[in-house]
């Protein structure tokens, strides 16, 4: 197998500015630069070559889950990272490496231009590695924009179920978004604790927020609302819209048995009906 | 064996499920219960299962046993103090026990079955 040769490494070393000020054009050309700080740029540039030159005097070879390119890739690690963050997307991100790889050839083709052979193989041997070192970046990015989605995901989860007290005795619960399977677990788990907590009897579930109702969202609010029953307390749906309302009929959905009203207003006056109490005006 | 106690207060009977149910439990308690009822003559049963916090489709099903042949003897049942987690159990088992009236806790229960009785 053939390896870099000392002549290669040198070459790049001695050039290595020149090498550094085309690849920041190369960069900026093809747009991977953006919401980027042109001093973060250079720097990040630098250091991956001064890093990479260092790499290939300790002679790791091709290998870069070797211990010799340890640093080069906790380098890569951070900077997808911290491009994922940045909101970068992984063309950007890969585009980093890969604009590399036009001056790094040039250079080549300079200091090899009356061998060709030689040319050939060290490009080949600097290309592999490149491409390598590409390859771990974008399997760092997506993992770290894997993380970063999963997270919002969880605040996602959380924030969009609160369970509010209108009333002694009278619970809201305010849906916004879609109800899948695993969101109406969550919200029926907290509704249902908050019930037991609170000993309230009649809870509000107010679908205003929620874009459409299908069969599926039906059978969730229906599970919800007997579940609510099983453990004594009542149950009011409220906001269903007049476009919601004709798809329930479309669908021929049976809500039979579940007490529906057009806002959380009513509903509200509902529930202190049924509690008994008298909303008037003081004089 | 053992056996759940079945309390009698004027003409209503009271059940608390203290300890996990297991088949042949729930079993004696719709014979126990069945046979208090018509010995007594009760009006009313109040079941508290705020103890039990595991059921499967078995007791479920007693459950709504129990509430259908009280009815029959004439007794309204009314089930008290159910878990959330019981609660979300039995809906996914599609137990969504239709006959059965329900309340939070034992006070609203007892009003509400007295209420009922009183009805009748």
């Amino acid at each position: 197998m053939a390896t870099l040769q000392t002549s290669t490494l040198s070459a790049i070393r001695s050039q290595q500015n020149q090498l550094l000020n085309d690849w920041i054009d190369g960069l900026e050309a093809s747009g991977a630069t953006r919401n980027l700080k042109e001093q973060d740029l250079k720097q990040q540039t630098s250091e991956f070559l001064s890093l990479i030159v260092n790499g290939l005097e300790r002679d790791s070879g091709q290998n870069i889950a070797a211990a010799g390119w340890d640093e080069i890739r906790q380098f890569l690690e951070k900077l997808s990272h911290s491009r994922a963050l940045l909101g970068q997307d992984s063309h950007q991100t890969a585009n980093f490496i890969f604009a590399l790889k036009g001056p790094l050839f040039n250079l080549l083709q300079r200091e090899y231009k009356d061998n060709p052979a030689t040319l050939a193989e060290q490009l080949w041997e600097i290309s592999e590695l490149l491409d390598a070192l590409g390859m771990h970046t974008i399997r760092t990015f997506q993992k770290s924009r894997e993380s970063v989605i999963k997270r919002q995901q969880e605040e996602l989860l959380e924030l969009s179920t609160p369970v509010v007290k209108l009333w002694d005795g009278v619970l809201a619960l305010p849906m916004i978004g879609t109800l899948d399977s695993q969101r109406t677990q969550v919200v029926m788990e907290s509704l249902l604790q908050r019930i037991v907590d609170t000993g309230s009897e009649i809870a509000i579930i107010d679908i205003t927020g929620v874009p459409t109702v299908d069969t599926l969202v039906a059978q969730h609010l229906l599970k919800t609302v007997t579940a609510i029953r099983l453990m004594g307390a009542d149950c009011i749906i409220s906001g269903v819209r007049p476009q919601i309302a004709q798809t329930i009929v479309h669908l021929g959905l049976d809500l039979q048995g579940v007490v529906t009203k057009a806002n959380l207003a009513d509903a509200l006056k509902l529930a202190l009906t049924r509690l008994g109490l008298n909303v008037t005006k003081a004089v | 064996m053992d056996r759940i106690p079945i309390l009698q207060m004027g003409d209503l009977l009271l059940v608390t499920i203290q300890v996990d149910m297991y088949d042949q439990l729930a079993l004696t308690l719709q014979d126990d219960l069945s046979e208090r009822i018509s010995r007594t003559s009760a009006r009313g049963v109040l079941i508290d299962i705020s103890a039990l916090d595991m059921v499967d489709s078995f007791i479920g099903r007693m459950i709504d046993t129990i509430s259908g042949l009280s009815k029959i003897m004439d007794a309204q049942t009314v089930l008290v103090g159910m878990q959330p987690a019981v609660a979300i159990t039995l809906v996914e088992l599609g137990l969504t026990l239709p006959g059965v009236s329900t309340a939070l806790n034992v006070e609203r229960g007892m009003k509400l079955l007295q209420d009922r009785v009183r009805e009748q």
